[in-house]
């Protein structure tokens, strides 16, 4: 058994707690137990008040510190709008947004198809396929600190592994730095999404194949016809999950290139704003940024995609 | 069916074979790299082992301290599955037993999580631990990650408990048992599964986080691992990258280990966590 989490639930931010009330219809309809309430505050309450504590509250003072001027020390004094004004005209902030853009985008582009092609690839039953699928996922076991350190040594000018080939500073060359990293960070994330379709391939009923065969369907067909639109629960999730990690990305480019202007995203922005300036209130813009737009992010790629109105998968099988 | 098509059946092949070659040649440079001796690293060429195999890099990782990183990380990780799965589990049943209308908001909350970037909150996170004097020590990130976790993990298990048949709630209901024995007799042993599930996307999720180990803690015998392995360059005598990469090594090694034993349910837990 595994864990069956409709996609539209994982995205449908705001719109979950719908359809599950109206499946349930109020109330339940089953008698309550002795001890309900005592059951309520225990069970619910931790993990609400951890979420609210930790996640909820920091985001708010987050919003608040960004129309303040803060160094850590002492208390915030108010500056109105002052730091709003100036990342509007603040050319790192313009620099770090294009600089993020460019790594969601190739993300996106470099991610999705290789990952949809490996995991149809990996979905197959054949044996030596399940070899290759376990080779793949061996990325996910390296934590991204490590992953860091192994691309960085690989890719050294003097020592790396490509010495015999090249003789490039990938990563110090303004040129290819950034274009090294996202292809990193590729090498990274696509056992994840690979698993993800390879998953989504093996649930979609075989009968779907049987009827496009028996109607003269070739392979290329049947993928365009049959596969694709099979799995675009999973094509939205991994492509939200894509899109909303690339915003935000900052481990792999804190470590390998945190003191060049060239890779510096908003993420990296906002932490040497943070804790290299100690620009509490201006560092407090960016971070509002990024959470307002990962948040409309995620929530205007649920109602683009159309995923709130998809009905069942299944759809043509019953 | 696809047997008339020999060519068009070895394109996949083909190209699945290039992305292994992609993925496992930074693997095997790095291996190689952790048993050469420090000098041989400079001279000798970085795809062939070298002659002289060595495992003084393993120990010399251990000498600059990545052992009590390792403790602290196990401490960190270990505490995080076991609340995320417990809280999560808790708050599941009932949500699903919709006793009353603010466990219902808590859900519509909760889920609003989902999209918050931690990225978004780390500065209010590091003033909120300095304010509760918990700075820089493992509690500000068993706390932080835990509540990080929450969201995801409620939505598995109110999607996982809510399958479970209302019939059997009710039965237990009507022999007269409490709700206390509902959760013990019912949910807490049909939900193994997707405890396991959990304990593994969560479980990765906090080995390998950086970013708040980074904020929350600075000194030395705080970092747990992904943080140690950033640092450990320092506390090595000179450009010793055998050592570092054989750092990189052990830090995977428990996964590695895990993912031998466990290599089904890994692949289902991390592919299903959000696929249908």
């Amino acid at each position: 058994m595994t864990a069956h989490v409709s996609a539209r639930d994982a995205v449908g931010t705001s719109t979950t707690a719908v359809p599950l009330r109206r499946q349930r219809g109020g109330g339940s309809g089953l008698p309550s137990g002795k001890g309900g309430g005592l059951a309520d505050i225990l069970g619910v309450g931790p993990p609400v008040v951890l979420f609210l504590l930790f996640i909820v509250v920091p985001m708010i003072v987050a919003i608040a510190l960004s129309f303040t001027t803060w160094n850590g020390v002492g208390n915030p004094t108010w500056a109105g709008l002052s730091n709003w004004s100036k990342f509007f005209g603040d050319p790192t902030a313009h620099s770090s947004i294009w600089i993020t853009i460019q790594i969601v985008v190739l993300s996106y582009v470099i991610q999705t198809p290789i990952s949809i092609g490996l995991g149809l690839f990996t979905a197959g039953k054949q044996r030596y396929r399940t070899v290759y699928a376990t080779i793949f996922v061996l990325p996910l076991l390296l934590s991204t600190a490590g992953i860091a350190l192994m691309w960085e040594s690989f890719l050294d000018p003097t020592f790396g592994a490509l010495v015999p080939f090249f003789s490039q500073s990938w990563l110090s060359d303004p040129n290819s730095q950034l274009y090294a990293l996202i292809l990193i960070i590729a090498w990274q994330f696509i056992p994840f999404h690979t698993l993800l379709y390879a998953v989504g391939r093996r649930q979609v009923p075989a009968v779907l194949y049987e009827a496009a065969r028996i109607d003269g369907a070739g392979p290329v067909q049947m993928f365009w016809k049959v596969t694709l639109p099979q799995l675009r629960y999973t094509f939205v999730t991994s492509g939200i999950l894509m899109v909303t990690g690339s915003l935000t990305y900052f481990d792999i480019i804190y470590i390998m290139t945190k003191n060049t202007p060239g890779t510096q995203n908003l993420s990296l922005d906002m932490y040497v704003t943070a804790f290299s300036a100690t620009e509490f209130g201006y560092s407090s813009v960016l971070a509002v940024v990024l959470g307002v737009v990962g948040i409309a992010v995620a929530v205007g790629l649920v109602r683009f995609s159309g995923f709130g109105r998809m009905q069942s998968q299944q759809e043509g099988v019953n | 069916m696809l047997t008339r098509l020999r060519p068009a059946r070895l394109l996949p092949v083909f190209f699945a074979t290039i992305w292994l070659v992609i993925v496992v040649a930074p693997l095997y440079y790095m291996v190689l790299a952790s048993f050469r001796a420090q000098a041989d690293y400079m001279t000798d060429n970085p795809w062939i082992p070298s002659s002289g195999l060595t495992f003084s890099s393993y120990s010399t990782v251990f000498a600059a301290g990545l052992g009590h990183d390792l403790v602290n990380s196990v401490i960190v990780t270990v505490v995080c599955i076991v609340l995320t799965v417990v809280l999560s589990l808790g708050a599941a049943f009932r949500i699903i037993r919709r006793n009353s209308r603010w466990v219902g908001a808590s859900f519509s909350v909760i889920l609003f999580g989902l999209a918050i970037p931690v990225q978004a909150i780390v500065v209010p996170l590091y003033i909120l631990m300095v304010k509760m004097h918990l700075y820089d020590t493992l509690y500000a990130l068993i706390l932080t990650l835990t509540a990080a976790a929450i969201p995801v993990s409620v939505l598995i298990m109110v999607s996982f408990v809510r399958d479970i048949p209302r019939e059997l709630i009710s039965a237990i209901l009507i022999d007269g048992g409490t709700e206390w024995t509902v959760f013990r007799q019912l949910i807490w042993p049909l939900s193994r599964p997707v405890m396991a599930t959990l304990a593994i996307y969560n479980g990765l999720n906090v080995w390998n986080n950086f970013l708040l180990p980074l904020v929350l803690t600075t000194s030395n015998n705080k970092a747990v691992l992904p943080l140690g392995l950033t640092t450990l360059s320092g506390s090595l005598t000179g450009a010793n990258t055998p050592a570092e990469l054989a750092g990189v090594l052990l830090t995977a090694l428990p996964l590695v280990v895990l993912f031998i034993f466990m290599r089904r349910q890994v692949m289902n837990s991390l592919g299903g966590i959000v696929a249908r």
